[in-house]
């Protein structure tokens, strides 16, 4: 039978996916990116101001210092759990797990990565809780072990909000790389590791040659989490709602008070606009990883 | 003493360096799971009395009836299970039919379709829900389970026909193929044969699925505001910080939003540690 006719009668196939994906996320979108340029309260006219809305974006401070904001969460979402991940799974993989005990890298493994278990909204309910300056567990303990000087109001006062948040993002983000990370080693093969060794390696030798292996892997979790810690809502809505003053608000969060607290929905779909840029930019670098990593696997 | 000696002494003591740091990081990190357990099971009388270090003397389900009821627990139980098990299946079915053209058929254009989904699928919902909210509102959908059903689906089976895609590519094409030669239909091809072949993948899609639409929170804040429509992240986290809580009340609400991952965790952990990686790496 000639391919011509195997291939034939799949288009139909894509019907139901394309209608709902047209209804849900094709039509939508490009109704922000209209919307984005207008002046529109929700409800009345809408006013048709061109490209003003992007001029405001980009000089309000506001929003600028949501984007720095922004970048601390790439920090703590991305920076420090892929490094920290990377030398956990090094050492649980390369030296615990071989000459201490298998079993205690699995518990070690599994418990790491039971924050990302959570749901993030939960996730910050229970930080939320531990950190209330009335009646949460962390200044009880100062209270109570003679540090009273070190209590705050962890996320209601500028100096200590942004760098809370920032470690509660550690504390849940650590988990997915590291088990990423140690997945990957198993697929390589480990007679390359032995060869390394056996020609004299030190542990930062073989550190580099494991690296240049799961360099793929790698570079799959910083463009996932940069994407994700550039959608960061969530947390920040549970746990401060951008506060005090601006100093944890986020560009996701400050599109949200544009839409539904402000009215101001023109100037929201600007932000979310500029947003989307920003993600659409990361996702078409992932595309190409994705597609590079298909042609070399041969598939 | 020897070298040897010496050099066993060294190895033993890094050994031994290196398990208590892991330990106290696992602490770190397992230390607001237990702090939460142990405080919503106890009375606000040892909570006063003990603080939040001591284990409780008696378990106490109080505070954790107390607020069940509050938040009827039960109904935002179900309005999570219905629309995550609802999602699940829709998206898995959806992600099957655009793979089975693209994996299996190779349509024409397909490299267009998948980068499609794939941006479809990493775009922040910020840049869709005012445009949601007020499409969903026009035609009477707005503050239903079915609207974030139908848009979850969708969010969610652009990356099941990205990763579905992959793994119909490497199916036996011989076996689609003896199929046609005698006469099978296509969606009975799809349906009992490459579909029961690939069950193990479809079952860690839907499971990461479930689980990813429980833990979604934008779109459902937005769009299910009557409290009836509630999910239990939404319901949970819109308690927090009501004044009237007492320490005790505020940990059964962290506890009773753990319980359900926790649970899902226990239950799929093999599928979630087969599928973990599946979502960035094939």
């Amino acid at each position: 039978m000639p391919t011509k006719d195997i291939n034939r009668g799949y288009y139909y196939f894509l019907i139901p996916g394309l209608i709902l994906f047209l209804l849900i996320i094709g039509i939508p979108f490009l109704m922000n990116i209209g919307i984005s340029l207008t002046k529109w309260n929700g409800i009345g006219k809408m006013e048709w101001v061109g490209l003003s809305n992007y001029k405001a974006v980009l000089t309000d401070k506001i929003f600028w210092a949501s984007f720095r904001n922004n970048v601390a969460m790439i920090f703590s979402v991305v920076v420090v759990p892929t490094l920290g991940g990377l030398m956990l799974a090094v050492l649980l993989f390369d030296y615990v797990s071989v000459k201490i005990s298998h079993s205690l890298t699995s518990v070690l493994r599994a418990g790491y990565y039971l924050p990302q278990i959570l749901p993030v909204a939960i996730a910050g309910v229970v930080w939320g809780w531990i950190l209330n300056p009335n009646y949460g567990a962390l200044n009880w303990l100062l209270d109570n072990g003679g540090l009273s000087q070190f209590t705050h109001n962890w996320l209601g006062e500028k100096a200590t909000a942004l760098p809370s948040v920032m470690m509660i993002m550690i504390w849940f983000q650590l988990g997915y790389p590291l088990v990423i990370f140690m997945s990957a080693m198993q697929r390589v093969d480990p007679q390359i590791l032995e060869a390394a060794l056996i020609d004299g390696a030190n542990w930062f030798q073989r550190f580099k040659i494991i690296m240049v292996l799961i360099f793929p892997e790698i570079s799959v979790v910083v463009l996932t989490t940069t994407i994700h810690a550039l959608k960061i809502f969530a947390q920040i809505f549970v746990l401060t709602r951008g506060g005090p003053g601006h100093a944890t608000l986020v560009p996701s969060y400050f599109a949200y008070q544009n839409f539904f607290e402000k009215a101001k929905v023109g100037y929201g779909s600007a932000i979310s606009t500029v947003m989307t840029t920003l993600i659409l930019l990361l996702t078409l670098v992932f595309i190409r990883i994705q597609f590079k990593q298909e042609k070399e696997s041969g598939v | 003493m020897n070298q040897v000696s010496l050099m066993g002494t060294i190895s033993k003591l890094t050994k031994l360096v290196t398990v208590l740091f892991l330990l106290l990081l696992l602490f770190v990190m397992l230390f607001p799971f237990l702090i939460v357990i142990i405080n919503s099971i106890k009375t606000p009388a040892e909570y006063a009395a003990n603080g939040p270090m001591a284990l409780p003397h008696e378990i106490y389900f109080g505070s954790i009836i107390a607020f069940w009821q509050r938040v009827s627990f039960h109904e935002k139980l179900w309005n999570s299970l219905v629309i995550s098990l609802s999602v699940a299946v829709f998206a898995v079915l959806i992600s099957m039919l655009n793979a089975f053209a693209l994996g299996i058929g190779k349509v024409k254009g397909r490299y267009f379709f998948l980068i499609f989904f794939i941006i479809a699928n990493t775009l922040p919902h910020e840049s869709l829900v005012y445009p949601l909210y007020y499409l969903t509102k026009g035609i009477g959908l707005y503050d239903t389970k079915t609207a974030v059903i139908i848009i979850f689906t969708a969010i969610q089976a652009a990356f099941g026909t990205f990763l579905l895609t992959n793994v119909f590519h490497s199916f036996p094409t011989s076996l689609v193929e003896a199929a046609l030669v005698d006469g099978a239909s296509k969606p009975k091809i799809l349906f009992s044969i490459v579909a029961p072949i690939s069950a193990p993948s479809l079952s860690v899609l839907f499971t990461f699925f479930f689980i990813w639409t429980w833990n979604e929170f934008f779109l459902p804040l937005i769009l299910l505001i009557s409290n009836s429509n509630q999910t239990v992240p939404i319901a949970i986290s819109l308690t927090q910080g009501q004044h009237n809580m007492d320490v005790t009340t505020a940990s059964a609400s962290a506890l009773l939003g753990m319980l359900p991952c926790l649970i899902f965790f226990i239950f799929f952990q093999r599928t979630l540690s087969r599928g973990i990686t599946a979502g960035s790496i094939k």
